[in-house]
């Protein structure tokens, strides 16, 4: 069996206006190897992973190149009969991909050929590949039964029965715990490696890609913008975008600190003249707007597109996380606190003290119930028992009981910036809705948009949109200067970075930083990311399983930690340090 | 990841891009011109008698006479404006009371929520025609009466489906902030939700005009809705049904009108509701 994947000169338009949304990009992955893709969100990275297959989304046609898998040429016509049994995918999530209403036996065996000549064999070779049990009772079970980490080896199951000679893994381990993603990204590994499979690894997450594959592509603006060795291009990139890409990843060590791109990704309908990433470069000269640059060869099997490869990046001013003093007045403390769903107790006996003008983080996996806790303390989820004090009175629990004033000082930022902003509300109009209910009419509505927008490092233009108009990172922002113009003094961030770019997410941490300082702020950032703690909090509180397992200083919780969830939580997160 | 697509455009003008949605539109405009603007073009006095009973067409009068010798095309270019403000007054009633008692159900849930549907499935018992006829044979016909009726007819079952549109609005987070913003039910109702389930309120505004039109003409022609003189298509109907074999136009034009402003607003709201899931979308460039 031969897999080399051989891709040249990939095209993909868009139907209607012809413009290319994945423009000239060529690959081979030899047999038994992987190549990692990254890029920022609207990069094109699914659109490449979903072409490999022979297949375009809607309204969008693969209009030039070819890809061949071994002897087998991937078009149009062959797609159909490749697919499975040549080439497989592994999707971003699981809980979708699954049939609900298949059992996981059924499941599997539909990914057979029909005419298999030892389908059960198979079967269970398959599922000891990703250390499932193999019993007949886990096989007649649904997918939601089982657990998310689970789910996704079943997935990888599916994808490596048929024994194909090349896989596309599309961001497999988003969503799941460090320690569910550290086994799966083991068995992949091992899968590609033994069945001499080659696959490429769709990834937002920079250190996975870093820890994980033998190549590195990095995508901008559907072009390729640098393709080299793993090493090479994490530890010495030579294209300006992989630099600050790479830059912005949070380091787990803390002795570098993430660094964002100012600006979003173009989408291809607006892409910039000449060199894609030149409104964005650090180094760009005149000529980088003019011609767009070949892609060249910077060492052997290194290619990156840039006309001033030779030019050294600027050095940064890494901002300090703040310092805090010891002694800082406590701003909120809970006290005892209960939570149930229904019978089902999820908070237990929770005592967490937040000082004045620090930033605490609340680290945990899902289903630890750090989101209950920070919406118990939100008001937006009624706690069984317990108490909350702020500033030395207690809270009522619910915010409907809560005076204005009361739910003004406290801010809640929620996970997911598409789904927290009033998408028929222009952003002047979100911004002063929530205004007019806490502090009453403003005398300048416009003065006090702007200011806010200001402070959230928003373009004043944005007031008039409506958010289907805004990048995820710029409707971040946009909830966060929603909480800013009340003047808050605690803000709530519950997993405000999870649905964002590394690039993005290192700007809203430098942002909140600044705000910490400026405006004093006290912050809860609610995160099940590492590195992201070890960048911006100054003590951390551990929450597994609905309880506080440890609450410590940020450098000694890293530098010695007592609880052995904490001890797991920092061996399984991906190191990674460029 | 999925790619950004241009500028948001209204569910109309996204709507209106389609041919369904312009046919829609072209045929219920067309239907509601010659209702509205029928009594002005009306050859005749669609109350004066022209000529013998059931005459077949004639010069002067192109679909003939009915039975009792009024012009049927006058009749006809009447009969239909009373009708159509009364079914457009009873649905505007009926969705609007009906999307805001939903709207509230769906996003207060819990006890208003079962007080409302539950009320709510006590009227869906009764048959909507069986229920008109029991307050119109007590009051006897008495347009406000049925404008009411249709109103009280549609709100239940439009709250029913604007309560499920809302309940899924209501879980996102942005409702969540409107409350911890302090907002009051009123606002966050009316402002937070209604603007975000405006899409399967168009669809149920097109369904209940339609149904809005069949149950006033279907009242008429039962003789419990618009009173003769007056002229109407549900009347037309009822008189003129004997002698449809002899004289078809008395029956044939008000069917046909009704047909096909049914169908005009059916096309409309499918283009309505398929823009606002968007099945027909594409990559935007």
């Amino acid at each position: 069996m031969s897999g080399e994947l051989k891709v040249s000169n990939l095209v993909v338009r868009a139907a209607a206006s012809g413009v290319a949304i994945v423009d000239d990009v060529s690959f081979t992955i030899p047999a038994g190897r992987l190549l990692g893709l990254v890029g920022e969100s609207g990069s094109g990275k699914t659109t490449i992973g979903l072409a490999l297959l022979g297949y375009a989304r809607n309204g969008t046609s693969i209009d030039g190149g070819t890809i061949s898998i071994g002897e087998h040429e991937v078009t149009a016509a062959t797609a159909r009969d490749l697919r499975g049994r040549v080439v497989s995918y592994i999707p971003q999530s699981p809980a979708s991909a699954l049939n609900p209403s298949l059992r996981l036996r059924d499941q599997l065996l539909e990914c057979l050929p029909a005419d298999h000549p030892d389908p059960a064999g198979a079967l269970e070779q398959a599922l000891q590949e990703v250390a499932l049990p193999t019993d007949a009772e886990f096989l007649s079970r649904y997918p939601h039964q089982i657990s998310g980490g689970q789910q996704q080896r079943i997935t990888i199951a599916m994808a490596f029965i048929a024994r194909p000679d090349f896989i596309v893994l599309d961001e497999p381990t988003t969503g799941l715990d460090v320690s569910t993603q550290r086994h799966v990204l083991e068995t992949v590994r091992k899968l590609v490696a033994e069945h001499g499979v080659s696959a490429v690894y769709i990834s937002h997450d920079v250190a996975v890609v870093a820890g994980l594959v033998d190549e590195v592509l990095v995508l901008y603006s559907g072009k390729v913008a640098e393709l080299g060795p793993n090493a090479a291009v994490m530890h010495a990139p030579l294209h300006p975008y992989s630099r600050r890409l790479i830059a912005a990843v949070p380091d787990v060590t803390g002795r570098r600190r993430p660094h964002g791109i100012a600006g979003g990704a173009p989408s291809p309908f607006a892409r910039p003249s000449g060199c894609a990433f030149h409104p964005r470069c650090d180094i760009a000269t005149p000529a980088c707007s003019e011609a767009v640059p070949e892609l060249q060869f910077a060492a052997p099997q290194h290619l990156v597109r840039c006309i001033n490869v030779g030019t050294p990046a600027p050095t940064y001013q890494w901002p300090t996380v703040p310092e805090v003093p010891g002694n800082a007045p406590v701003l909120m403390s809970v006290r005892a606190l209960e939570v149930s769903y229904g019978s089902n107790t999820v908070l237990h006996g929770i005592d967490l003290d937040l000082r004045r003008g620090g930033c605490t983080a609340l680290l945990g996996e899902s289903g630890s119930g750090k989101t209950t806790l920070a919406r118990a303390i939100a008001g937006l989820r009624e706690p069984g028992q317990g108490t909350i004090e702020f500033d030395g009175v207690a809270l009522p629990p619910s915010v409907r009981r809560r005076s204005l004033e009361q739910l003004r000082r406290v801010q809640y930022i929620f996970q997911n910036p598409y789904e927290s902003i009033n998408p028929r509300r222009s952003v002047f109009d979100t911004l002063l809705a929530g205004y007019r209910s806490l502090c009453g009419k403003p005398d300048d509505a416009d003065a006090l948009v702007q200011q806010a927008l200001r402070d959230a490092a928003l373009r004043p233009d944005i007031a008039r949109r409506y958010p289907d108009e805004l990048s995820g990172g710029e409707r971040q922002r946009v909830a966060i200067a929603r909480a800013l113009i009340v003047s808050p003094e605690l803000l709530i961030c519950d997993e405000i970075t999870s649905s964002l770019d590394v690039s993005v997410q290192a700007s809203i941490v430098e942002l909140l930083q600044q705000l910490q300082e400026s405006r004093s702020l006290t912050l809860l950032f609610v995160t099940h990311n590492m590195a992201l703690v070890r960048n911006i909090a100054q003590d951390v509180a551990v929450l597994e399983n609905g309880r506080i397992v440890e609450h410590n200083g940020v450098v000694e919780l890293f530098a010695a930690p007592s609880a052995p969830y904490t001890q797991r939580l920092i061996e399984d997160t991906p190191g990674f340090v460029a | 990841m999925s790619a950004t697509t241009g500028k948001s455009r209204s569910l109309l003008r996204r709507a209106l891009s389609t041919w369904r949605m312009r046919i829609g539109l072209l045929i219920t405009l067309t239907v509601a011109l010659v209702a509205l603007l029928g009594p002005r073009l009306a050859p005749h006095d669609p109350q004066k008698f022209v000529g013998m009973a059931f005459a077949p067409r004639d010069l002067g009068y192109p679909f003939g006479t009915d039975y009792l010798g009024h012009d049927v095309l006058s009749q006809f270019l009447s009969g239909g404006w009373l009708l159509l403000t009364l079914a457009f007054l009873g649905t505007i009633l009926g969705v609007g009371a009906g999307a805001l008692i939903g709207i509230w159900a769906g996003y207060a849930r819990g006890r208003v929520d079962e007080l409302l549907m539950r009320s709510g499935d006590v009227m869906l018992a009764f048959p909507q025609l069986v229920l008109a006829l029991l307050f119109i044979s007590i009051t006897g016909p008495n347009l406000a009466v049925i404008v009411l009726l249709t109103g009280l007819g549609h709100a239940p079952r439009v709250a029913r489906v604007m309560r499920g549109a809302a309940l899924s609005v209501a879980e996102r987070d942005f409702v969540a902030n409107a409350a911890a913003m302090g907002m009051r039910t009123r606002t966050i109702v009316l402002r937070e939700v209604l603007p975000n389930v405006s899409g399967p309120l168009a669809v149920e505004f097109g369904l209940r005009l339609t149904y809005s039109i069949g149950l006033i003409a279907g009242l008429s022609f039962l003789g419990l809705g618009v009173q003769e003189p007056q002229p109407d298509w549900g009347v037309m109907l009822n008189d003129n049904r004997v002698a449809f074999t002899m004289q078809p136009w008395p029956v044939v034009l008000p069917v046909l009108a009704i047909a096909l402003i049914t169908i005009g607003m059916n096309l409309v709201t499918d283009a309505l509701a398929r823009a606002s899931a968007g099945i027909d979308r594409q990559v935007q460039g």
